[in-house]
């Protein structure tokens, strides 16, 4: 379980985040909704170790993470995909899928890794040689999160995946994120500016405004609230 | 929902600060003023040695004003201001060695052409940043001073020396050539210094800084960015190559009073007097002064051996240079300012 | 003819020692964001180092060796000592944009005074290893010693072999994304801080290699190595500073162009040559030939 108790993070004299307590069971799906500037970002960037809490508390499985940084908290098992397609144009697919499994000290469980990914995303696999910057948008989201799973992580951060994407590859984005919390069990929690498209895969719900939750709780709850909708969901 | 933090609660105290940085122009002059009274009145007493010290004080600080109006406010780095001040003072050799005009014009010259090799330089270099333009500009204080060696008229390796006459008969025969010499750069410094505070203090200046901490932002606002950045470039460099002509007066003018090491010199009482502070800068003049002599004396102690003569000062400043940067970064002065600030802060927290 | 074939020759070969501290200011270049100025200085004390080994041992195998260990290790200490530090106390404000360059200045600076307070300023002679006569094909004589042909063949190895490392090795990878991007080599689980400090062992190992090659058969003193650091930079700017192919093409680039003038023209026109060729650079290609557009602001 994912457990955090009043954060608060500061952007010099803002409080980008200002107390914010919530959970996340294991094996399911949060989303994080909130308009630009809310927090989520930074929420997350928290979360990884990128950033670093003013006060509060991290919990994950039991064991607290508070401040911990980044490099160390891919060997627990949390793997953050930032957002913009957090890809290295540079280096080729192949080098890029395989950061997620320099860490280990096993070799031969990186070429597995790998490969499970390749199973999972097959466009990837037609492209391993090429370059990261000859990929469309929705393979290098594909690209990011395939790294992230090369980890092998039991919570996975995702920061707003179908951003700037075409409507059919965003149903498919989000299509494997269900996938990879249903079938795989890995505890997800997804950051999006698309709050239907995230609510609708999501268990949880957690609505974020200028720093604090302004709600949280069952997903599909949620959705149904007609006050929430119309702030939030536009209709 | 925002709250900020109460940090800049003491600002209010603070508004009264703009008053404050006219006194350190007035407290500078003062301290000239009584510092040549000082020396006229204690004559021949005085040790030749410190009045020509206290005229390399001047120029030094001259110097280093020049690179903070570039560094400190332009963000511009440079390893080369020794090359414009060669340049300067070549430009007053010629001048006085050929046409022997007033001396005045003489160093109206040196500002000139320093500054237009600046404005080329500038010019360039208004696209390059951080490493690239200390590369260029290091490449140009090893490479410029060589140049001396191709042309004849540039005297060679030996030099040039030019004279600026002996001071007038009416201060009296105490009154000695360094005296004059000391009189002549001072007056230079205090002018230039009180120039460069009012050009940071006007718009340009404020461009400058705006340029330098965010210049995607200061060229939305309509600042043009690269414009301004190669002006200051060129008022830097005119203000080097004064003191660089200064430097020639007292001194002589050939390639090896210009080596990489004044460059350096330069830049470590910059970040010594604070990249911003140019009241900085006497301090800054002095300590580069200073250290020479403190060498002098250790080596002397510890048996006057040939390799710690020629190597101490070089270590010295180096290591103050590293020393600055790491424990006082924004010069002496912030420093203490930030000291003063967090105390203030655990005071108010404890208040809580 | 046989002149225009001498001259490349020549220039081949003071090119690659070029190309290898190049390839030093490239590597910490692209691993932590910095030109270390002070690559000259800690290669200095790799070759005074190594002037030591080989007065005593006789063997010149084994003060390549020391060379090599101690410049690696000295840039190993300097970053995580010195750079790391720095960081840590002076990312903001004016500072932050020169403090780097001006802390590897600084350090030269005190490598240099220390470097002659030891061994004081007079040149010392550094023997060469290998025959310095030039080589004589049928009845001409080429310019072209073994030393030379040392020189030329120690720089291909130490290239080929870093290129292995970084394109074909996990640790090369590693290093390559932390220094395209740390954040996501962070997030990737890639200790970044480690690969920075591996970045400059390497770098500083180069440099300590460049070092005792170009002093071979040549007067050491604490400043000999400064025009090299000026020429290693020109050279990583004629090739890109992104890229470790462009360091070593600048470096013969500029070996050769270099040579022609020295031959043709005479020695006091090579420095201000070089200088003259770097503006240029800057100015018209600023990427460098093997650059990308736009890395051109730190």
């Amino acid at each position: 379980m994912l457990k955090v108790e009043r954060l608060v993070v500061e952007h010099g004299a803002i409080r980008a985040i200002d107390g914010i307590s919530f959970e996340v069971a294991t094996g399911s799906l949060a989303a994080v909704i909130g308009s630009n500037g809310a927090g989520k970002t930074t929420l997350l960037r928290t979360l990884s170790g990128l950033k670093e809490s003013k006060l509060g508390k991290v919990w994950w499985n039991g064991r607290e993470i508070t401040g911990m940084k980044p490099e160390d908290l891919v060997r627990r098992g949390i793997s953050h995909v930032s957002e913009g397609k957090s890809v290295i144009p540079e280096l080729t697919v192949k080098e890029n899928l395989a950061l997620g499994g320099l860490w280990r000290a096993n070799k031969s469980e990186l070429a597995e890794s790998i490969e499970e990914v390749v199973t999972l995303f097959p466009r990837l696999g037609e492209r391993m040689s090429q370059r990261a910057d000859t990929l469309s948008g929705g393979e290098r989201q594909m690209l990011a999160i395939g790294r992230a799973l090369v980890s092998k992580p039991s919570l996975l951060l995702l920061d707003e995946p179908s951003l700037g994407l075409a409507p059919l590859v965003v149903e498919q984005i989000f299509a494997t994120v269900s996938m990879l919390c249903r079938e795989r069990g890995i505890t997800i929690v997804l950051v999006e500016q698309n709050a239907m498209g995230a609510l609708s895969i999501a268990d949880k719900g957690i609505i974020i405004n200028l720093g604090v939750i302004v709600a949280q709780g069952d997903a599909k709850e949620l959705i149904d609230d007609p006050a929430l909708r119309s702030a939030y969901l536009g209709y | 929902m925002l709250k900020r933090k109460s940090k800049h609660g003491g600002e209010h105290a603070k508004a009264t600060k703009p008053a404050n940085h006219r006194n350190p122009i007035r407290r500078r002059i003062f301290f000239f003023i009584a510092l040549g009274w000082f020396l006229l009145l204690l004559g021949d007493r005085v040790d030749e040695l410190r009045v020509y010290q206290g005229a390399l004080i001047a120029i030094y600080a001259l110097a280093i004003g020049s690179l903070i109006l570039l560094t400190g406010y332009s963000g511009q780095i440079s390893l080369g201001h020794g090359a414009f001040m060669a340049i300067g003072a070549y430009a007053a050799a010629l001048t006085q060695i050929n046409f022997a005009p007033p001396l005045i014009v003489t160093f109206i010259v040196a500002v000139l052409v320093a500054a237009l090799s600046g404005a080329l330089l500038g010019g360039g270099a208004s696209r390059l940043s951080g490493p690239y333009l200390a590369g260029t500009t290091l490449a140009l204080a090893l490479g410029l001073p060589t140049l001396a060696n191709q042309f004849a008229f540039l005297g060679g390796e030996t030099g040039l020396s030019f004279d600026v006459g002996f001071p007038p008969e009416r201060f009296g025969l105490d009154f000695t050539l360094y005296k004059w010499f000391f009189w002549i750069a001072g007056l230079a410094t205090l002018i230039m210094l009180w120039v460069i505070q009012n050009i940071l203090k006007s718009r340009y200046g404020r461009a400058w800084k705006a340029g330098r901490s965010n210049p995607a932002a200061a060229s939305l606002v309509g600042l043009n960015v690269g414009r301004r950045k190669v002006l200051a470039f060129t008022v830097s460099a005119g203000v080097a190559g004064l003191a660089g002509a200064l430097l020639g007066m007292i001194a002589i003018v050939s390639p090896s009073a210009f080596p990489l090491s004044l460059s350096f010199a330069i830049l470590t009482g910059a970040v010594l007097a604070g990249l911003t502070s140019l009241a900085g800068t006497i301090i800054g003049g002095l300590v580069l002064v200073i250290i020479p002599d403190i060498a002098e004396t250790i080596s002397y102690n510890l048996g006057d051996s040939e390799a710690v003569v020629a190597n101490l000062p070089g270590l010295i400043t180096s290591v103050l240079l590293i020393l600055a940067v790491i424990l006082t970064p924004n010069g002496p002065a912030e420093q203490w300012h930030h000291h003063k600030e967090a105390k203030k802060k655990k005071e108010l927290a404890k208040g809580h | 003819m046989q002149q225009i074939i001498n001259t490349i020759l020549i220039g081949i070969s003071i090119g690659s020692i070029y190309s290898l501290m190049a390839l030093a200011l490239v590597l910490v270049w692209r691993s932590t964001r910095v030109v270390n100025f002070g690559q000259a200085g800690q290669a200095i004390v790799s070759t005074y180092i190594a002037w030591e080994v080989l007065n005593r041992s006789g063997s010149y195998f084994l003060a390549f060796v020391f060379a090599v260990a101690i410049g690696g290790v000295l840039g190993g200490l300097i970053e995580s000592g010195l750079m790391r530090t720095l960081f840590k106390h002076a990312s903001e404000g004016p500072i932050a944009a020169v403090a780097p360059v001006i802390v590897t200045l600084g350090l030269l600076g005190v490598i240099r005074a220390v470097v002659g307070l030891i061994w004081t300023n007079e040149g010392k002679s550094f023997a060469s290893p290998v025959e310095t006569s030039s080589f004589v094909i049928g009845d001409t004589a080429i310019p072209f010693s073994r030393l030379n042909l040392l020189i030329v063949v120690t720089a291909a190895i130490v290239m080929i072999i870093f290129s292995i490392v970084f394109q074909k090795t996990n640790l090369g990878l590693a290093l390559r994304a932390a220094a395209y991007n740390p954040e996501i080599a962070r997030l990737s689980g890639i200790r970044v801080s480690q690969t920075r400090t591996i970045g400059w062992v390497f770098a500083g190992a180069a440099g300590g290699v460049a070092g005792i090659l170009v002093t071979s058969n040549d007067t050491l003193t604490p400043n000999s190595l400064d025009t090299l650091l000026v020429f290693a930079f020109t050279a990583a700017v004629i090739g890109g500073l992104e890229s470790l192919v462009g360091a070593v093409v600048g470096g013969l680039v500029l070996g050769i162009g270099l040579s022609f003038i020295l031959i043709y023209l005479g020695t006091s026109l090579v420095f201000p040559t070089a200088f003259i060729v770097l503006v240029l650079v800057l100015l018209i290609r600023p990427a460098g030939i093997f650059g990308v557009k736009g890395a051109r602001s730190a």
